[in-house]
């Protein structure tokens, strides 16, 4: 198993939070991980995107071309990820602020339109669970238990309590993700 | 754990006795963990905010001089300011750490990964004829476990270590196994361990003197033959490189660090395609695997140097190979990194075709 995931979205849309938490949960199943940051001014308000890794054996470049899996988030992501989804692969996106839709005919398409629910759910940081829900939905490569082994490894002590929130927002996320007919 | 922040649990870990930095991305988070920690509540560490990265590699300079354990970390602007220090380390024989983790250059650069330091790193980047021994991680593994390397060889030969990390390595998170703590060194086990540190003089010996200065010519002219003696000895005994698929290669990529990660991945790309391609990546830049790459001629036909600069390392490439085998470079720069994709193809474009 060699899983290649592109997350990719606004910075502050918890875009490397939600990538950390998935790495970490890879690391509760005993997988090999890698999490790579794009990093500094462009995190500012820009465009934000993390590379994560699960993989049952060493892995080898944690920066990558292509993707097995894309999760975009914002328009500017879906213009440059969607190229570079592997054939055959998985491209999920939040509909919040997509003027062009996914047009490849070759990858299969997920929507979950998660900024909507967290509105609905009156809690808008658990925005990027409630996508990553949705990933799970689609790939459940490591299990809810070890995800939320990895979320508490990754919030500080403090915001242990949102935890029960967290996850119901994920399972949320499982409910409300479907396929986009190509 | 990010790379960063495995430098500075290694650094605790190993019973380092000082850190001096100053922040710069993308190495701000080596001093922001030590901060965290507080390793001064438990081991006894110093971890200091110098005012510059020139009165820390001074700082270092003079923790070294008592025989402590020291260190520093910046990125490249950074250790550009601390080469005076440097050469007056290697120049004074004080063992020491320091870690680059490399961003693109020249002058103020980005702070988006790069491997632009190499000559500044290897050939020495202050004056005088002097070598650092320079060490290349390529995971979070690595930058926990170089650490307590780079210490051992550096007081080994009494001469600085340098760490050469870049963006990459240092921001990216894996997996990584931590050594449980040693003790930092009493000031008896000093004494006994480094003769020449300056602890103060008993009644017994003479004073120890920490100097780069040596005003005759004769005197100086067999320092430096010393010197050169220990770099070969370095060369010698202390070469360190890991080969995938080298065996039966007929084409060899050779990178180190972040570099050498993307070749793993182009490696296994062309061999899917039947091509018959190695790696061979030096965790020691110097000394160099000159040996190492030579051994392998007899059946490598092509070899291409991939680092993220604009042709640094394949320098020393060329002259191991001796005009033998085809020789090129391929990177990205300026912050730009290359895919494993653009590196298969740069091997049929600049070797296998060329």
């Amino acid at each position: 198993m060699n899983e290649e995931i592109i997350i990719a979205g606004f910075g502050g849309q918890g875009v490397l939070s939600m990538g950390k938490i998935l790495a970490y949960s890879g690391v509760m199943q005993d997988m090999e991980v890698s999490w790579m940051p794009s990093y500094g001014p462009e995190m500012r308000g820009g465009t934000a995107n993390v590379t994560v890794i699960l993989s049952d054996s060493r892995i080898s470049s944690p920066i990558l071309k292509m993707y097995d899996t894309a999760i975009i988030l914002n328009q500017q992501s879906m213009d440059k990820f969607e190229p570079f989804v592997k054939p055959g692969g998985v491209l999920i996106y939040d509909g919040n602020g997509i003027t062009r839709h996914p047009e490849r005919k070759d990858i299969q398409v997920y929507r979950v339109d998660a900024a909507e629910e967290a509105a609905r759910m009156q809690s808008p940081k658990t925005f990027n669970m409630i996508v990553l829900g949705g990933y799970l939905k689609i790939k459940p490569l490591v299990s809810l238990d070890n995800v939320m082994l990895g979320l508490k490894k990754s919030l500080p002590e403090r915001h242990h309590r949102l935890l029960p929130m967290n996850q119901a927002a994920i399972e949320r996320g499982g409910e409300i993700i479907y396929k986009v007919e190509a | 754990m990010k790379g960063n922040e495995a430098i500075a649990e290694a650094a605790i870990r190993c019973g380092v006795d000082g850190y001096f930095g100053y922040p710069i991305t993308p190495q701000s988070e080596v001093m922001e963990t030590l901060m965290l920690l507080k390793p001064w509540e438990t081991t006894g560490m110093v971890v200091l905010q110098a005012e510059s990265e020139i009165a820390s590699i001074n700082m270092v300079y003079g923790g070294a001089g008592c025989g402590k354990k020291v260190m520093t970390s910046s990125s490249s602007p950074g250790v550009s300011l601390m080469q005076e220090g440097l050469t007056y380390l290697a120049g004074a024989e004080l063992p020491c750490v320091v870690v680059n983790v490399v961003r693109g250059g020249p002058g103020l650069g980005t702070i988006q990964p790069a491997q632009s330091d190499y000559f500044q790193s290897v050939k020495g980047g202050g004056h005088g004829d002097y070598k650092l021994i320079v060490l290349a991680p390529a995971s979070v593994q690595e930058m926990a476990d170089f650490v307590e390397l780079a210490f051992d060889l550096a007081f080994k030969y009494r001469n600085p270590a340098l760490i050469l990390s870049d963006g990459m390595i240092g921001q990216m998170m894996e997996k990584v196994e931590l050594k449980p703590y040693k003790n930092r060194w009493t000031n008896e086990e000093i004494d006994q361990l480094h003769p020449w540190a300056t602890t103060g003089k008993p009644a017994e010996r003479e004073r120890n003197i920490i100097t780069s200065v040596e005003l005759d010519p004769n005197a100086f002219e067999r320092f430096n033959h010393k010197l050169q003696d220990k770099y070969r000895k370095m060369q010698e005994e202390e070469v360190r490189c890991e080969q995938f698929n080298c065996e039966d290669a007929d084409y060899l990529l050779v990178a180190y660090g972040s570099s050498a990660r993307i070749c793993q991945k182009a490696m296994e790309l062309a061999r899917a395609k039947g091509l018959k391609v190695g790696l061979l990546r030096p965790i020691t830049l110097f000394p160099y695997p000159t040996r190492e790459i030579q051994a392998l001629l007899g059946h490598v036909k092509g070899i291409l140097s991939v680092e993220l600069s604009e042709g640094q390392m394949v320098e020393d490439v060329r002259l191991a190979v001796d005009g033998k085998v085809k020789v090129e470079h391929f990177g990205r720069v300026g912050g730009v990194v290359h895919s494993p994709e653009e590196v298969v193809e740069a091997l049929e474009r600049k070797i296998i075709g060329g």
